[in-house]
């Protein structure tokens, strides 16, 4: 028998900080419904919320999964788009390649990717140059 | 909506005046209202007792049960606690002196301003803000309704809370602490009673947050008294027991709270939609360099609380005049801002952490909550997406999530009832063609 699960899945486009947040607080709402810890629904949208903003900041267009588990939630965000350069200068706390406009809205202070290993119990990166970047994160209830 | 508990609500239904119209669903913060059977029904382990459903129902068949003056007859000795609200119901030019005199004609031994404990809490909240290792945004604990708001629908910005009791709670403590000490009373002889221009507050009372049992006997509505007191307060008769600075009157005010702490990098914001719009961007991670905000359910602030009786725009403006007249005048009467506070006074000892509420689970077992997601999926889908409200549930999503819960079903829609019912009547005009066949006969012979 397959594990019982709800799989939420959004698209999202570059450069649409309309509905920024939309696919995080309704993945939230979810795991609220659920009955989830407070403490792991707070960890979970916030490693939501900074993936989703990284796509709609940096890439063309990607999708956010999220497949919620009795005791896991799995987190995919999977973008076509430039790439990480350096993967492992990403990672370091306050580096950024966001370009002033956006840091003038208040974003890409270059703490996402370092505020989603915290949040998370698995994170796992892979990214191609000019290709995409793919994220999965996974969090135990 | 699991966990129903039977617990108090100062907000209530007259059912007779309620028509059952769906405003109130409507304007609900956290979709705790339904109607079933023509009439308006909260279910309570989502209620905050903002009062949005008093507002803006247009029959008055929502209300907010507070005591009443006759209920001073149980105590020897009535203590009134003055919400600084109340000065905003008055003109600028009526001192607040004259205010508690009147309260003394209306029946009350003593009176003791809230707006003492609004400025120890001030104090208390600026020494917490300097210590370390706070969560930021620290989030005021003021208001009852965005405290309850945060236990049932954010329960993840609870450590976000200040640690204080309201400033009400503060002032109650103190006053009933005093008539003990100097008039020898016993504490079930004291009767202290908060003057409140919100069914919050009135909650408050009998569900404490944060303290095991509040020092306040009762709460009475400004608006309940406000007819009589009107007729007793003038400006020639003035009480001249000792009296809160501008500070602590000021928290009225969106605005007061912060400019009496005297912390800069901060938020203020009122209307429960926004505080509810501001918390879901704390919940996500934001804001976390502004180091205070001030949050407050009513439009206006504490003077535009449901229970007040003038317009909160002009007793805003009346408030900042009487603000800026006792910033000038208060010091020449020797009446200064606090500038110390005792532990004792905070009343930390008494202190018990705020608990979450959660009141969106839709099921204790989560196999059993992800099977009723499921549904609620699949119904949202064959509905018409209008909001209307007519099945009684807020919007679309919230019927759906009833359906799932067994507590509603697909026909309580208007529209899918309409097509059901054409449904039906085409299937009758056809059935009608179909003659029976002795009918048919009958034909025939013709």
């Amino acid at each position: 028998m397959p594990e019982q699960g709800i799989e939420l899945e959004f698209v999202l486009e570059a450069a649409d900080f309309d509905s920024a947040g939309e696919a995080s607080s309704k993945i939230k709402r979810t795991l609220q419904q659920l009955g989830v810890r407070p403490d792991v629904i707070r960890r979970i949208a916030i490693s939501a919320y900074e993936a989703e903003m990284n796509v709609i900041i940096h890439a063309c267009r990607g999708v956010i999964r999220a497949e919620i588990y009795s005791d896991r939630t799995e987190l995919v965000v999977d973008d076509e788009g430039p790439g990480i350069s350096d993967v492992k200068l990403a990672m370091q706390a306050g580096y950024s390649t966001a370009p002033d406009h956006i840091r003038e809205m208040g974003f890409g202070a270059g703490m996402g990717l370092p505020n989603m290993v915290r949040c998370t119990d698995k994170f796992d990166i892979k990214s191609e140059k000019n290709v995409g970047t793919k994220l999965s994160m996974i969090i135990y209830h | 909506m699991e966990g129903i508990e039977e617990r108090f609500h100062s907000v209530q239904l007259t059912p007779e005046l309620c028509q059952g119209c769906v405003n109130c669903t409507k304007h609900c913060p956290t979709e705790a209202i339904r109607i079933r059977g023509g009439k308006a029904c909260i279910t309570s382990s989502r209620c905050i007792d903002c009062g949005e459903c008093i507002r803006h129902c247009p029959g008055h068949a929502k209300t907010a049960v507070t005591d009443e003056l006759s209920d001073l007859k149980k105590y020897k000795h009535n203590i009134a606690l003055p919400a600084p609200a109340l000065y905003g119901q008055f003109n600028a030019d009526i001192p607040v002196r004259a205010i508690l005199a009147g309260l003394l004609k209306l029946g009350f031994d003593e009176v003791f301003e809230v707006a003492h404990g609004a400025e120890i809490i001030s104090l208390a909240i600026r020494d917490y803000l300097k210590r370390s290792g706070v969560v930021r945004p620290a989030i005021s604990s003021a208001c009852p309704a965005v405290v309850r708001l945060i236990q049932v629908k954010f329960p993840e910005l609870i450590e976000n809370i200040v640690p204080f009791d309201a400033p009400v709670e503060v002032a109650a403590r103190l006053a009933r602490v005093e008539a003990q000490r100097l008039l020898g009373l016993k504490a079930e002889d004291i009767g202290v009673w908060f003057i409140t221009p919100c069914p919050a507050k009135m909650t408050a009372v009998y569900q404490p947050l944060g303290t095991e049992k509040s020092s306040i006997s009762g709460a009475i509505a400004i608006n309940k008294i406000y007819h009589d007191l009107f007729k007793l307060v003038t400006a020639e008769v003035q009480d001249a027991r000792r009296q809160a600075s501008w500070v602590g009157v000021g928290w009225a005010v969106p605005g007061g709270e912060t400019t009496a702490i005297g912390v800069d990098n901060i938020l203020i914001v009122h209307d429960i939609n926004h505080v509810t719009n501001v918390l879901e961007q704390v919940a996500l991670g934001k804001l976390k360099d502004v180091d205070y905000i001030e949050l407050l359910a009513c439009a206006g602030g504490c003077i535009g609380g449901a229970l007040t009786v003038e317009n909160h725009f002009v007793a805003e403006h009346r408030m900042k005049r009487r603000i800026e007249k006792k910033k000038i005048q208060d010091p020449k009467r020797g009446i200064l801002p606090r500038t110390e506070y005792t532990d004792f006074e905070l009343g930390l000892t008494g202190r018990r952490a705020i608990e979450p509420k959660p009141a969106m689970r839709l099921d204790a077992d989560i196999s059993k909550a992800m099977s009723k997601i499921e549904i609620m999926d699949a119904t949202l889908k064959s509905l018409p997406g209008l909001d209307c409200g007519s099945c009684g549930s807020p919007n679309c999503k919230a019927l759906a999530e009833d359906i799932a819960q067994g507590r509603a079903s697909l026909t309580d829609c208007v529209f899918l009832l309409r097509n059901k019912v054409r449904d039906l009547a085409y299937e009758m005009v056809n059935l009608a063609a179909k003659l029976p066949p002795p009918l048919d006969k009958e034909k025939k012979e013709e």
